[in-house]
């Protein structure tokens, strides 16, 4: 049943989905904002999913690439005035630096133990968050300009904030999706399901999860950057351990190594948090049992499940 | 030679002090986690919020308890008694929660073990922050381990060395039991080959849920031996956890006296940092762990897996 491929690998579901998510500004029910937010958070569950789902690696810490990407970002175009598509790319490559500084570290242990190491590290980061001169301590770095995309395109208003984040999230996801179906991706894929297979086979197994890594922490990194635009701020809160739950949760509730869940657990999830930002404990109790119930009796996730049911690849 | 760097003995010895005491922590909770991981192949990520119940319920049974059972006089229940109440209740709870969650998992890939006990972590937590916020409460140190000796310009208060004494004796106990008695023996051979051992007669998943609340009832007396030094507040156990991890990283979960020698030895290198290199100490054990992983990957006592 092969069907001629469209351009840049589109297919009829992502059109759909992308053009109804460009029509958002003309409507005043679901907040641009809130979608901008949910676009940065949807890639920073890609990137994860990348990992967990296609390489079957549980990374912790991925908060770390998120936040120094968020505050290296926010640090060159406030303090530097760089403009914000330079900004992104500074931001990208520290933390795809910073990724494979921890990649080359947690690789050297499997499983639970790789949870693990990349949890510390990311600990590491958030400490020197709270020490450095340049992020501010607890304040973090607030009133982060957006600036003027390539000097011409102003992006103060949120309506071309709002296109320019559905570029960013539309960029992310046709490269995470080409990166996923290209015959590096089935070696990451073959690594999940066996590794000492993919070995046996010949394949140079660290080296492919150190580039995974790579990538998922420039990802992370994007996802990051482009957050301190929409908010104009980076925050403590940004690599602290909780935001690496997060992730995992969203990946997880969408459904792990499916294309699309990760983009409907970061919308449900963003938008429980504005829901429960306000009560305290119980955004972190309602994460909890969410992470349970998941766990326990949801595994597939909701895009994962609705796949399974129609038979269908998503 | 130390004036010579700015450092007096007494602080030395009084960083030494609070070393050997975070380091006590360290062993006592790595210790449990190493147990637990060994037979059930999960890494307990409740482990600090049971470590927090434990020091919880102590201030709970000291200053609420009372009010809650209607008893006006100051129904206080002691420390002492806690010590033994604390961490009998935690178990209770967590072989629960290994009956009805954990269990179900155990067929499956040892992250979903993870991700369980780290949504039940944030459960506990939350609702303790949604009861007593985040403040810490403080807790007197009981009287009859008030003051402390005094030597040669040196003050050690007798509640810490409390601390590292039961914390060891503890440790130890646990050693021998596991390395050196007829039922340990059963122990280590579930961690080697649980099906063989089921085999012989042995009842495997009673021992695996028996283990699982004896490790976190570890946590749970660890937890009230921190609740008159520490603050008393829900988040003490997450950020312990984090660094227990590295511990365990560090030290590898194969071997039991590997788990309270890395756990002691790392609590007091962070002492030492304090005195020599302050800025450091909060991230002189993931400096140790990066080094670990250079040089030693499979850890200090571990096998290479």
């Amino acid at each position: 049943m092969q069907t001629k491929p469209m351009p840049f690998g589109l297919d009829k579901t992502t059109i759909v989905i992308l053009a109804l998510l460009a029509l958002v500004p003309l409507q005043s029910f679901v907040y641009d904002l809130f979608m901008m937010k949910v676009f940065c958070f949807a890639i920073f569950a890609m990137s994860l999913n990348l990992l967990l789902g296609y390489t079957g690696l549980l990374s912790f810490g991925h908060a770390a690439f998120f936040g120094s990407a968020a505050y290296v970002t926010s640090h060159v175009v406030k303090e530097w005035g760089l403009t914000p598509e330079l900004g992104l790319l500074v931001g990208v490559s520290v933390s795809a630096g910073l990724g494979y500084v921890f990649g080359s570290l947690a690789i050297r242990r499997q499983g639970i133990y790789f949870a693990m190491i990349t949890l510390a590290l990311a600990q590491v980061i958030y400490f020197l968050a709270t020490q450095l001169p340049f992020t501010n301590g607890e304040d973090g770095i607030q009133g982060v300009p957006r600036g003027a995309l390539f000097g011409v395109i102003d992006l103060t208003d949120s309506t071309p904030m709002y296109y320019f984040s559905l570029a960013v999230f539309a960029l992310a996801f046709l490269l995470i999706r080409r990166i996923v179906n290209s015959p590096f991706g089935q070696v990451l894929k073959s690594i999940r399901e066996n590794e000492p297979r993919a070995i046996s086979l010949g394949f140079d197994v660290d080296r492919y999860k150190l580039v995974a890594f790579v990538l998922s922490a420039g990802f992370a990194g994007l996802a990051g950057g482009l957050k301190a635009y929409v908010l104009q701020l980076a925050s403590l809160s940004d690599v602290h351990w909780h935001t690496s739950g997060e992730v995992v949760l969203m990946t997880i509730l969408g459904g792990i190594g499916t294309l699309w869940g990760p983009v409907a657990g970061a919308a449900i999830v963003v938008n429980l948090n504005n829901y429960l930002a306000n009560l305290g404990g119980w955004s972190t109790i309602t994460m909890g049992v969410i992470f349970v119930v998941c766990v326990l009796a949801f595994r597939r996730g909701i895009v994962g499940e609705i796949a399974h049911r129609l038979k269908i690849k998503l | 030679m130390f004036e010579l760097l700015g450092i007096t003995p007494q602080s030395l010895v009084a960083q030494l002090l609070i070393g050997l005491i975070n380091g006590s922590f360290y062993a006592l909770l790595s210790l449990g986690l190493a147990v637990i991981f060994g037979l059930l192949n999960v890494i307990n990520f409740t482990h600090g919020a049971q470590y927090m119940l434990g020091a919880m319920l102590t201030w709970i049974g000291l200053n609420e308890l009372g009010n809650w059972l209607g008893i006006e006089d100051g129904f206080q229940i002691s420390y002492f008694v806690m010590l033994l109440i604390a961490p009998l209740l935690v178990g209770a709870f967590s072989i629960v929660l290994e009956k009805t969650m954990l269990k179900r998992l155990y067929h499956l890939d040892h992250l979903y073990g993870l991700l369980l006990t780290f949504g039940c972590a944030l459960v506990i937590e939350g609702l303790f922050r949604h009861w007593y916020g985040v403040l810490g409460e403080s807790y007197p140190v009981p009287e009859m381990l008030e003051g402390g000796l005094r030597v040669s310009g040196l003050y050690l208060p007798y509640y810490r060395l409390w601390v590292v004494a039961l914390a060891l004796i503890v440790c130890f106990g646990t050693w021998y039991f596991i390395e050196r008695t007829k039922l340990g023996s059963m122990l280590r051979a579930g961690t080697e080959n649980p099906k063989l051992l089921q085999a012989f007669g042995v009842n495997v998943p009673l021992m695996i849920t028996l283990t699982y609340g004896a490790g976190c009832a570890l946590a749970a007396f660890a937890g009230v031996l921190a609740a008159p030094i520490y603050q008393v507040t829900a988040v003490m156990g997450s950020n312990l956890i984090i660094v227990v991890f590295a511990v365990v990283v560090i030290g590898g979960m194969g071997s039991i006296a590997g788990s309270i020698v890395t756990g002691l030895a790392l609590g007091v290198i962070e002492g030492l940092t304090k005195v020599f290199y302050p800025e450091a100490s909060s991230v002189s054990i993931f400096v140790i762990m990066i080094l670990v992983l250079l040089f030693k990957p499979a850890g200090l006592f571990g096998k290479v897996r």
